[in-house]
């Protein structure tokens, strides 16, 4: 993380008082109960795509999995709820998390190398992935983690104020909270901020169309090329997430991917070979596709940490079905960081972790040979 | 992945501490009971106990009369000619009882707070002192619209929801669920008395004993699918619950036969009833039925017929959960009546 400025950090400090104290308070089982929570109608705001249905009930048209909610009761991202047949989105402007990251963090390789992005989230996801990273606060409800009230100007001022170039939706899943990423876009936008969104893509066409519409650049976790694990290890589909990515491709939008390979879950030689196919076929062989290594959390505690080797070979396979850009993540140092040129094959961005140590692109080209690089580029 | 499979040596032996203390702290009492396997003949008893007196002229629900109800039910189900006698195979002096309510559906259609009261009295009557007695629920802020009185401190028995005290930082897993447990369960209890509404519930088909254990968990959001199996029965697996869970007390003065979990007057109706065992499958199993002859009665059609029957139940029987019965040969259900 970067130095940041005396205002963000009381921001930060405020949070974490707050971490501090509400543990403070679990470490001692003799303690008794705080004063009630301060009302939360400030982060609530009536939810853009939903549909009333009758007795009170409303079917959510967020994303594909189409809650059909009651009254008093929440959807399954657990940030939505039902008020008198009313769904209400619990989490504008309530942030549970707030860093500058290095844009190559999300991973975005082909996107402003080196810059810095302001990163945000609040709780809830729409998936269950059991191998979470950040399950602590994706599969929290609102109320149940710190948050700080940041609304879309403040953070739009405070990604200005930090140098950062970009808003990044990000950690849990920018989609359950797609109206607060809306308002924020538009006022970065208004103070020249850009904004990107790291996703799982599992969202019905129209909310994608209209949320992602105003990012700058997307990537998404396609988290296998299986129904059977989407199913089992991810509560999801594949087909919609594999239709997102078409419907950004169509709206000309800045996508890279993320595939986290899960020993024996989904490291087989020909799923690699299908998804690069797939990739491929449908939305060209420029799309950058990161390989990036699993380590055990959450619920998939058991599994070993991928070995390097494995990425190296689906690197290779992705490589020979086709795509330009593969990358190997989550080993810093790895070559497999580095963009290269296809055609003269020089390093063109040479990457140590999340810090780019030479970025030679220029003109959206390689300085070498001349051949253009497809991304989001310094103008 | 296998369901309840152990991670790890830490995991294993948290496990295997976690049963020595549901076993040493449950001994000769209901639940113990309930939890090993049951011999062939065995049955689970449920009792259903009705007062038609219970509401006084369209008023609400008569303290009195609510634990003349829960004395008639205990009673029965404890084959003890005094509330007493009842109480002392539930409680002992120095436990720390918890007391699950369900307020999700508001002042209409949550657990009674006359019913609580009553229960309260009764377990201090036990011996628990009434400090030691915690009502809780989700929301605390829910309990307080439905009319329980928040309590914290004092010699008093305590009233509250989790969003006061939290849940715990670590996951607790069974099956498909991993989740964090309130703290009042984990942290303040050592008997868990479970007071459910009997509701139709537009995903599960209906909500008694076991949906109620939703209400202990962090992320019940994520336990909805699929009608909510195997999730209520993997809930209920979890260490921290299933240990500590030793009377169920079904809250059917008011329930619902439609429309629920949430209170909508129209399908609601005064059954003026408690459903009292410490099975909670065969009580649900016994709920089931009341709501289908409810629905019958009114001309709707079954929860089969719905898309929605229970399917959680039979899991809970299955040999994979085996926290009761779902086999009506197997349940002893005896109705009785106040005067």
């Amino acid at each position: 993380m970067q130095p940041i400025d005396r205002r963000s950090f009381l921001l930060c400090a405020a949070s974490a008082g707050m971490v501090g104290s509400i543990r403070c308070l679990a470490g001692s089982p003799a303690a008794w109960p705080a004063a009630a929570s301060p009302d939360d109608s400030r982060y609530r705001r009536e939810a853009q795509f939903y549909q009333k249905l009758a007795n009170r009930k409303i079917k959510c048209k967020l994303c594909p999995r189409e809650c059909i909610v009651g009254d008093k009761e929440r959807g399954y991202c657990g940030v939505r709820e039902n008020r008198g047949g009313t769904y209400y989105t619990l989490v504008h402007s309530r942030v549970c998390a707030a860093h500058i990251d290095p844009i190559e963090k999300k991973p975005l390789f082909h996107y402003l190398p080196g810059t810095l992005a302001f990163s945000v989230a609040t709780a809830g996801c729409n998936v269950d992935c059991k191998f979470c990273q950040n399950w602590d606060i994706s599969q929290s409800r609102p109320e149940q983690v710190p948050a700080n009230y940041l609304p879309p100007q403040t953070i739009a001022a405070l990604a200005a104020q930090n140098h950062c170039p970009t808003i990044a939706y990000t950690y849990s899943e920018p989609a359950v909270f797609s109206e607060f990423l809306m308002d924020t876009a538009d006022a970065g936008h208004q103070a020249g901020i850009r904004s990107v969104a790291i996703s799982n893509g599992y969202l019905q066409d129209e909310a994608l169309r209209a949320a992602y519409g105003k990012m700058d650049a997307v990537k998404i976790d396609l988290k296998a090329f299986s129904q059977g694990f989407y199913r089992d290890v991810v509560g999801g589909e594949l087909k919609p997430v594999l239709d997102s990515l078409v419907t950004l491709r169509k709206m000309n939008k800045w996508t890279e991917i993320v595939y986290l390979v899960v020993p024996t879950l989904n490291d087989g030689d020909q799923e690699f070979r299908s998804l690069a196919g797939w990739i491929r076929t449908n939305l060209g062989g420029e799309v950058p596709l990161h390989f990036t290594q699993f380590h055990p959390d959450y619920l998939l505690r058991n599994l070993p940490i991928t070995p390097v080797s494995t990425l190296e070979r689906a690197k290779a396979i992705a490589e020979g079905e086709g795509l330009h850009y593969v990358y190997i993540g989550n080993v810093p140092g790895h070559p497999g960081q580095h963009t290269y040129c296809p055609r003269c094959r020089k390093v063109l961005v040479a990457r140590t972790g999340f810090e780019v140590r030479q970025m030679l692109i220029r003109k959206g080209g390689c300085p070498f040979c001349g051949q253009r690089i497809p991304g989001v580029w310094h103008s | 992945m296998r369901k309840g499979h152990l991670e790890n040596r830490r995991e294993f032996l948290t496990g295997c501490l976690a049963g020595a203390a549901a076993l040493a702290c449950g001994d000769g009492l209901l639940q113990a009971e309930a939890m090993r396997p049951q011999p062939r003949e065995a049955k689970s008893k449920v009792v259903v106990a009705h007062d038609a007196l219970l509401r006084r002229s369209g008023a609400g629900v008569d303290p009195a009369r609510a634990l003349a109800l829960l004395d008639r039910a205990m009673q029965a189900l404890c084959a003890e000619s005094e509330p007493a006698g009842c109480w002392r195979k539930i409680v002992r002096p120095g436990q720390r009882v918890a007391i699950k309510v369900n307020t999700l559906g508001g002042r209409g259609l949550s657990t009674n707070v006359q019913l609580v009261d009553a229960l309260c009295e009764r377990l201090q009557s036990a011996g628990v002192r009434a400090q030691d007695i915690v009502i809780f629920d989700r929301d605390t802020a829910e309990m307080e619209h439905t009319g329980f009185r928040i309590r914290t401190g004092g010699n008093q028995v305590q009233c509250f929801g989790t969003d006061r005290v939290g849940y715990e930082d670590s996951l607790s897993r069974f099956g498909s669920v991993g989740s964090r447990v309130s703290k009042i369960l984990t942290r303040q209890c050592d008997v868990l008395i479970n007071v459910p509404v009997l509701k139709d519930h537009d995903g599960a088909g209906i909500t008694a004993a076991l949906k109620n254990m939703y209400g202990v968990i962090h992320n019940p959001n994520k336990c909805h699918p699929n009608g909510c199996n195997p999730y209520v029965a993997d809930v209920n697996m979890l260490t921290e619950i299933r240990s500590r869970a030793r009377l169920h007390i079904c809250d059917a003065t008011t329930a619902c036969y439609e429309g629920g979990p949430g209170f909508k007057p129209q399908f609601a109706w005064h059954e003026n009833a408690l459903l009292v065992s410490a099975d909670p499958v065969a009580l649900d199993h016994t709920a089931w039925q009341m709501i289908e002859r409810k629905r019958a009665e009114k001309g709707l059609s079954t929860l089969e017929a719905d898309g929605r029957p229970p399917r959680y139940i039979a899991t809970a029987a299955d040999a994979a959960h085996r926290l009761g019965t779902n086999d009506p040969r197997r349940m002893d259900l005896s109705e009785v009546r106040v005067a």
